[in-house]
């Protein structure tokens, strides 16, 4: 009896521990299943990205190299006159970056606040060694800009590790000494046009700001476009018999496997001046050689370019969600009296509508990122937020603004997936 | 002698078979097109002949930026970069580079030191001088009646009505915009360095914008005069040069209003090959083959000793090749020498403002 009672028990008890441990054992099994793409997915992409991002609010460069100065300029109010001890410490932290020859680097810093400081601090970083006290006297000596405020306000700016002025520039704002923000100078600013014929009004925008409604803009017509030009295509793929429409597919296929660097620049051989259309333009006498037209260095170009490289990214969701609504569907509309366009309207267009979300948003997104077609054929108009980004990291390497940048469109891009999400939502959603 | 003979072939064969670790493969940047080609053919041919080392050419389109990834990511992979004055100054305060000595290179042909046979300013901390280039304007003859003759004719639609190639960044164009609105040479960079300076710069740069298609790579101007997407175009001369010498384009240069400027050799720190690619800079910059460089593209040599030696263009010994350098005093007469410490102080903003201009 006692062995019996025992075992049922133990049976009973093993029952649900085991239960446990398989539950336990297969969501391990997941887990370690993924584990390779996760740990790939983290050390290549969303810690490259969040570093990155983490740069746009820290730069350390002047605190770290100018430790003595910095230090005084803790202190300071931004109003009163810098005592000797300031220039003291300036003195000291010059002498020093100069053997360190990282005085380069705090020149760029403090020269991304206030231009033209940047030599400031190189030729005094030369002298200094050789200066004598009083040390106020000696470096205006040296360069008389050591008596201009601002120039104290600029290094005062650029000894704040943690900043906000990388995304307040992002945003075409500056930060002051003090802290405050204010917009930057009209010399950087630029009257724009937004809206329609009537509904048009003019807006003073900043650079960037400008630059980011022009890369919603470009976007969004470019979605519009692909699914006015790739809904029809995606119909009559799906409609038609399998033989015909899987050639044709190729079509739709070819295109999206050659490159992007091919298809730009045979764009450009296509458009240019001297180009194809506008040989056969001349050709058939719509217009002259004198006259030839402005298709590419602009947005236009950009948008036929774009467009055509991204169409492909529209018409395969379209055509996986239309290939699965059943033909029987619009018969039995017909049957039942519609016309050909109400059965289109209200019964097929309805079901196709997963396919259009997620056509537009692949679209969208993958438009709102692009840099190298803007790059190539965009000339002045045509370029676009991602530009200014590539620009800030190759040329200017200002990669602190840059991150800026980056980190104000990744907040656009979320913002508008979560709009999305709530007029549209996401389940609605259909890849194939 | 026998046994040197003897020797020969044996280490010779050691070489083959294990050696191949000792000759040194260095990688060498510049910017690429006709101006790499005179660089292959005057410095890297003839060094890798004589050393056994075998030299990698990569092309870029200037500036520091991939320098600084390489430097600040502890992943150097080039070895030698071919920079303009302004970023071989900015890159050595910034502690990107490797000091480079002047007094170790070789002196010249006729026994001059290296530091004074080198012109002055050719040299800093950690570059080296090679060339004297300049940014001027050609045109097509075939394509205009008129021929332009002043940079103001530049800045002319006019007169002479048609696109223009300038190259996207405002080096160079601020300058020319202002030398064609009427500011002399020698107060260039003072007007500029005032805001009135700057908008006058870029009131005188609009008044083409509608005309203008902007360029990037230094091999892109000569195609678009080729190809006739624009009437006239600012150009690195020895681009322009070259596709008349070699490819008997009808390209004219306007020199009045010319900028001009420095290439160097830089090191990045850290760079791998350090032994060798010290080597190949005492190399390319002696007196023979700065000269040699000359026979393939005009730009002219940064030795004395060297401007001597300058003959005529490699394949045409009737071109001869002293009057189409920036530095001809012919071509001299109205040029305005890049300021690198302004563009060091002021680019970022300047950039800025024209980037701004150009999304008006």
């Amino acid at each position: 009896m006692t062995t019996a009672q025992t075992t049922i028990e133990i049976d009973g008890d093993s029952l649900k521990k085991r239960l446990d441990k398989a539950m336990f054992a297969s969501r391990r099994r997941a887990f370690l299943l993924v584990l390779p793409l996760l740990l790939f997915v983290l050390v290549t992409f969303v810690a490259p990205v969040l570093y990155f991002l983490f740069q746009g609010f820290y730069d350390p460069t002047f605190s770290k190299l100018m430790p003595q100065t910095s230090a005084a300029l803790a202190d300071w109010d931004t109003v009163s006159e810098p005592d000797e001890d300031m220039y003291a410490a300036l003195v000291a932290d010059l002498i020093a970056a100069r053997e360190s020859r990282t005085i380069g680097k705090v020149a760029t810093r403090v020269n991304r606040e206030k231009a033209g400081t940047r030599s400031v601090f190189t030729s005094s970083a030369r002298r200094a060694a050789k200066l004598e006290p009083p040390y106020k006297e000696a470096l205006i000596g040296v360069k008389k800009n050591w008596a201009d405020p601002t120039v104290w306000e600029a290094m005062k700016t650029a000894s704040n590790t943690w900043t906000l002025g990388y995304y307040a520039n992002a945003l075409d704002y500056r930060q002051n000494a003090d802290g405050s923000f204010q917009r930057q100078d009209a010399s950087r600013r630029v009257d724009t046009t937004v809206g329609f014929g009537d509904w048009s009004f003019t807006v003073n925008l900043g650079i960037h700001q400008l630059l980011f409604l022009r890369t919603l803009q470009i976007s969004l017509m470019v979605t519009v476009f692909c699914l006015l030009l790739g809904y029809p295509i995606a119909y009559l793929l799906a409609t038609l018999p399998l033989r015909t429409s899987n050639l044709l597919m190729i079509l739709v296929l070819l295109p999206f496997w050659t490159s992007i660097l091919v298809r730009t620049t045979s764009w450009i051989a296509m458009l240019q001046s001297q180009g194809v259309v506008n040989d056969l333009l001349v050709f058939f006498g719509v217009t002259n050689d004198d006259g030839r037209f402005s298709l590419i260095y602009n947005k236009l170009g950009t948008l036929i370019a774009m467009t055509h490289i991204l169409l492909p990214f529209m018409v395969l969701p379209l055509f996986s969600v239309m290939k699965g609504i059943p033909p029987s569907y619009v018969r039995a509309a017909k049957s039942l009296g519609a016309t050909n366009w109400t059965a289109f309207w209200r019964v097929y267009a309805p079901q196709t509508i997963p396919g259009i979300g997620a056509g537009a948003i692949l679209v969208f997104i993958v438009a709102i990122g692009y840099y190298i077609t803007p790059a190539l054929v965009g000339g002045q108009d045509g370029q676009m937020i991602s530009n200014f980004i590539d620009f800030h990291m190759r040329k200017s390497l200002n990669w602190n603004l840059a991150a800026g940048l980056g980190g104000v469109l990744l907040v656009i891009v979320m913002f508008l997936y979560w709009l999305y999400d709530r007029i549209v939502g996401i389940d609605n959603m259909k890849m194939g | 002698m026998k046994l040197v003979t003897k020797l020969a072939p044996a280490a010779l064969a050691v070489g083959m078979t294990l050696g191949v670790a000792n000759a040194a493969e260095i990688t060498v940047v510049s910017w690429g097109g006709a101006y790499t080609k005179s660089q292959v053919e005057a410095y890297h041919k003839p060094w890798a002949a004589e050393t056994g080392n075998t030299v990698v050419s990569e092309d870029y389109n200037g500036g520091l930026s991939e320098v600084k990834a390489q430097v600040e990511a502890g992943n150097v992979k080039w070895d030698l970069v071919d920079v303009e004055l302004s970023d071989a100054v900015r890159g050595c305060d910034e502690g990107l580079l490797e000091t480079l000595d002047i007094n170790e290179m070789p002196a010249g042909d006729d026994g001059t030191p290296a530091i004074e046979d080198f012109l002055p300013g050719t040299y800093t901390d950690c570059a080296i001088g090679t060339i004297v280039w300049s940014t001027i304007f050609a045109y097509d003859s075939t394509k205009l009646d008129e021929k332009p003759s002043t940079i103001a004719d530049f800045f002319d639609t006019e007169k002479f009505p048609g696109k223009r190639g300038i190259r996207k960044n405002p080096k160079a164009n601020m300058e020319m915009a202002l030398m064609a609105d009427g500011v002399p040479a020698d107060e260039v960079y003072d007007v500029l360095a005032t805001a009135e300076g700057v908008e006058r710069a870029l009131a005188k740069m609009d008044s083409i914008k509608d005309q203008v298609v902007w360029w990037e790579a230094g091999a892109q101007p000569p195609q678009l005069l080729a190809d006739g997407e624009v009437v006239m175009t600012t150009a690195y001369n020895g681009r322009i040069f070259n596709a008349v010498a070699s490819e008997d384009k009808p390209f004219e240069i306007v020199w009045d209003g010319q900028v001009w400027d420095l290439d160097l050799w830089v090191m990045p720190k850290g760079a791998p090959n350090k032994e060798a690619a010290m080597d190949f800079i005492k190399f390319s910059t002696d007196t023979k083959r700065l000269a040699a460089q000359a026979s393939w593209i005009s730009y002219g040599p940064v030795r004395k000793s060297s401007s001597a030696l300058v003959g005529s263009f490699h394949d045409k010994p009737d071109l001869a090749m002293d009057v189409h350098m920036p530095t001809a005093a012919e071509n001299m007469k109205n040029a305005l020498q890049n300021d690198f410490e302004f563009w060091a102080d002021n680019q970022d903003q300047l950039n800025e403002q024209f980037n701004a201009w150009l999304a008006k």
